[in-house]
């Protein structure tokens, strides 16, 4: 029996590069198939919903925007143990029960994946409100889909290019090339946070 | 000192507390209060610290899909906002739904009030309540002895079960994993409960966990997905084909009895474990019912759950609609959400502006055009504030009044309106909790009141579901399988300019969604949410909002430790997320106390 893989993208895909991990499954399904172990999910920013998912998992793999201090773009690879440490790190989480107490939830309740492996991109630009990944950090999928590729052979399970299933992601009208194509301009739009918190801009 | 117009003496004179982040609630909010020589509260603020700009993304875009977007506002009522938004698109474009999207709709409603009333109460408030640490030191025999006095129908009541349960937190707790319950103040004397209470509700915490697994399987089966179940202008995107065995995403015999079984184990566990357990915690925390705030005073319900489809009049809504001002519980005001004379924003204490100071827009004409500045008293710089400065800007939340007066909003505000108007459900419900935990009506304008008026609430929005899957399927056998209408799917079929609104009862209280659409495309979208309601800051006319109201006057055993403070702001079960934006200095999670 293969092991049950779920490759989750987190964050929340309204502010700018917080949506790299949910960009990622998209570009995932849309250039490659799996089989029936290996379930694809865009978990956005929920938290205790993600709990079925995780119970059903035996393997984790999980694409997100993570602060480790880095060059924008960089990727950061954390497995098993240091994944948690790290996801409580992160500088954005539009949750107080973050994807850290998910799996220390899990963790109580017995059921959390034994392998976990977390791919990280350092955000360039987060408090732009209705933007898209920065280029710098849109470059970085399919480098990040290469190590879930990579690792999931390792694991036993090869991916097939073609189209893969869909039916747990993002409603077409708010996938990355429609949400970004269909932006208001910045006239029409504000789009700054808040000051304290915008160095260099306050 | 100063007085309200809404009644409340502030006074700055004592020891400033500032509770930054307040935790275990969705989204960033910042709490500073004075407290008086004797530790009382005297003076409260409340500041959520994140800009909202989710009008400002949807224009231009295709009112449609507008339902995708808000979903992704709010890491909990996703669904609750899809509803709204749908409905405010179909009332702009005069859309009417099948009977069975109506049903259909309002049993996901009602699930998702199940199921965030059953997660707030054991996995965001009951540590406000309880203290798991405490679990450690009870005896699992009288655990035991204690669970099946408060509730003999609970399957789950053995020593052993508990004994295995107090070990499992043992073991979690002693790899230093305290993870979960972290950040607690658990010797603080504001926890009452005895060593038995504290493992009988913390082993209800794991059942909880387990169960609204379960809850949310409803939103799969209707919405085709959670999270982010798929929504449709006109009605369900679910077919229903009850014939068919394996069509996919089609509603057939298996998966209506999965929502029937469904149905089941949240009624089973509202009437077995969490309105036992409100009543028996309640009773060790009767003595302490501080933090009523607005609930006695001014209290704001839009009603939802239509009996039948595109029928919002308020007798043919389960959750009822009025308005309450100035404590008279004798008049119930209907409310008008297009009425431009009721509800409206205010900016002049939020860091927006409108042009003119002091005005009020209703939300159709709502602009979020933001203003970030700081008072002249504040303490601090502009990226480390020590201390806000009420008297000028000081929150990203609007303040949105109803006929200029500040409300509460949320189950204890419906469950006021309901008691009020004589709804007969609520009533009894709530003249049968009163006599359990042996108080006066009084007693419900308090924190423990919310607390337990969503306890209720979940309770009869678990037998509404049950009454709305029978008439599904009743309607289903009946021969109408129908649960969309597209005749005005087609944008060509719309007028050129069109205004509209959407209601719901979201779990946290009255969500409303006002769109205009002109052209096909989305030219003016606003959201006035439940916390920004509760959260909202003063008004022009000085009035405190829900959150504010609700801290004043209350004692603190402790001022460094904000037990109380949590207790009460957590019992709105408050969402900054939606009401506003996001900012974190250095990722801090962990809430700081500072006592000036």
């Amino acid at each position: 029996m293969p092991p049950r893989v779920l490759i989750l993208g987190i964050g929340n895909v309204l502010w700018a590069d917080e949506g790299f991990g949910v960009r990622c499954v998209e570009r995932l399904a849309a250039r490659w198939s799996f089989p029936d172990c290996v379930t694809l999910l865009d978990g956005g920013t929920q938290g205790l919903y993600l709990l079925p998912f995780l119970e059903d998992a035996d393997r984790l793999i999980v694409f997100d925007a993570v602060d480790y201090g880095l060059a924008p773009g960089m990727l950061k690879i954390v497995e098993d143990d240091a994944v948690p440490a790290f996801m409580g790190a992160r500088k954005m989480s539009l949750h107080q029960t973050g994807f850290q107490d998910v799996i220390a939830t899990a963790q109580l309740m017995g059921y959390c994946p034994e392998r976990l492996l977390l791919i990280g991109c350092q955000p360039e630009e987060l408090e732009d409100y209705g933007g898209g990944l920065r280029d710098v950090v849109a470059a970085r999928i399919d480098p990040a889909i290469a190590v879930a590729l990579e690792r999931l052979r390792g694991w036993g399970i090869e991916a097939r290019a073609g189209q893969g299933d869909e039916r747990l992601l993002a409603d077409a009208a708010i996938r990355q090339d429609a949400y970004e194509a269909g932006r208001p301009s910045e006239e029409a739009a504000c789009r700054v946070g808040d000051a304290r918190f915008l160095p260099g801009r306050g | 000192m100063t007085m309200t117009p809404n009644g409340y003496d502030l006074d700055t004179t004592g020891r400033r507390i500032v509770v930054d982040p307040v935790t275990r609630i969705e989204g960033h909010m910042r709490c500073e209060v004075n407290v008086d020589d004797e530790g009382v509260i005297r003076n409260a603020v409340s500041t959520g610290t994140m800009w909202r700009g989710l009008e400002v993304i949807l224009k231009g875009r295709d009112p449609r899909d507008a339902w995708a977007f808000t979903e992704r506002i709010c890491g909990v009522c996703t669904g609750t906002h899809a509803l709204t938004s749908v409905r405010a698109v179909e009332d702009a474009l005069g859309i009417t739904i099948p009977d069975n999207a109506n049903s259909i709709r309002n049993i996901m409603q009602l699930n998702l009030q199940v199921h965030d009333h059953i997660v707030h109460f054991y996995h965001l408030h009951a540590l406000d309540w309880v203290n798991p640490v405490n679990a450690l030191r009870a005896d699992p025999k009288a655990t035991s002895e204690l669970q099946q006095a408060v509730s003999p129908s609970h399957p789950l009541s053995s020593p052993g079960y508990f004994r295995d349960v107090q070990n499992r937190l043992r073991k979690f707790v002693e790899s230093g994993q305290l993870g979960l319950f972290k950040n607690g103040y658990w010797d603080n004397p504001a926890y009452k409960l005895p060593p038995e209470a504290d493992l009988m509700a913390t082993t209800h915490y794991l059942e909880a966990l387990d169960l609204q697994k379960e809850i949310v399987k409803v939103h799969t089966i209707f919405g085709g997905k959670n999270p982010h179940p798929n929504w449709l202008v006109g009605g369900v995107p679910c077919p229903i084909n009850v014939h068919s065995t394996g069509a996919v995403g089609a509603i057939n015999m298996e998966r209506l009895n999965m929502v029937s079984s469904i149905i089941d184990l949240c009624n089973e566990f509202n009437r077995n474990v969490y309105l036992p357990d409100v009543i028996a915690i309640g009773g060790f925390y009767k003595g302490w019912l501080h933090g009523g705030g607005l609930s006695s005073k001014s209290v704001l319900a839009y009603g939802d759950i239509p009996e039948h489809p595109n029928d919002f009049s308020p007798g043919q809504l389960y959750l009822p609609r009025g308005a309450i001002i100035n404590g008279n519980l004798g008049e119930v005001h209907d409310v008008d959400v297009r009425d431009p004379e009721q509800v409206q924003e205010f900016v002049d204490h939020s860091w927006y502006e409108y042009g003119t100071p002091g005005q009020g827009l209703h939300p159709w004409d709502g602009v979020t055009e933001p203003r970030f500045e700081l008072g002249p008293n504040l303490k601090g710089t502009r990226t480390n504030i020590k201390q806000i400065d009420e008297a000028a800007k000081y929150s990203w939340i609007k303040a949105p009044r109803w006929r200029g007066h500040a409300m509460e909003v949320g189950p204890l505000a419906r469950y006021v309106v309901g008691y009020a108007k004589g709804h007969e459900d609520i009533r009894n419900q709530v003249d049968g909790l009163l006599r359990a935990l042996d108080v006066p009506f009084d007693a419900v304008f308090s924190t423990l009141g919310r607390t337990a008026a969503r306890a209720l609430e979940s309770e009869y929005c678990g037998r509404l579901q049950k009454y709305f899957f029978d008439k599904l399927v009743q309607n289903i056998k009946n021969g109408d399988e129908s649960t969309a209408n597209i005749a005005k799917w087609d944008p060509s079929t719309w007028p050129r300019e069109a205004k509209g609104v959407g209601m719901t009862e979201a779990p946290r209280g009255a969500l409303g969604h006002w769109i205009k659409v002109k052209d096909g495309r989305i030219e003016n979208y606003q959201c006035v949410v439940p916390t920004t309601w509760n959260g909202s800051p003063r008004d022009t006319a000085g009035n405190i909002g829900a959150f504010e109201a609700s801290l004043m006057n209350t004692p603190m055993e402790r001022p460094d430790e904000p037990v109380e403070i949590l207790r009460t702001l957590h019992s709105f079960d408050p969402c900054l997320a939606c009401s506003t934006h996001v900012m974190s200095p250095e990722g801090a999670e962990l809430t700081t106390v500072k006592v000036r």
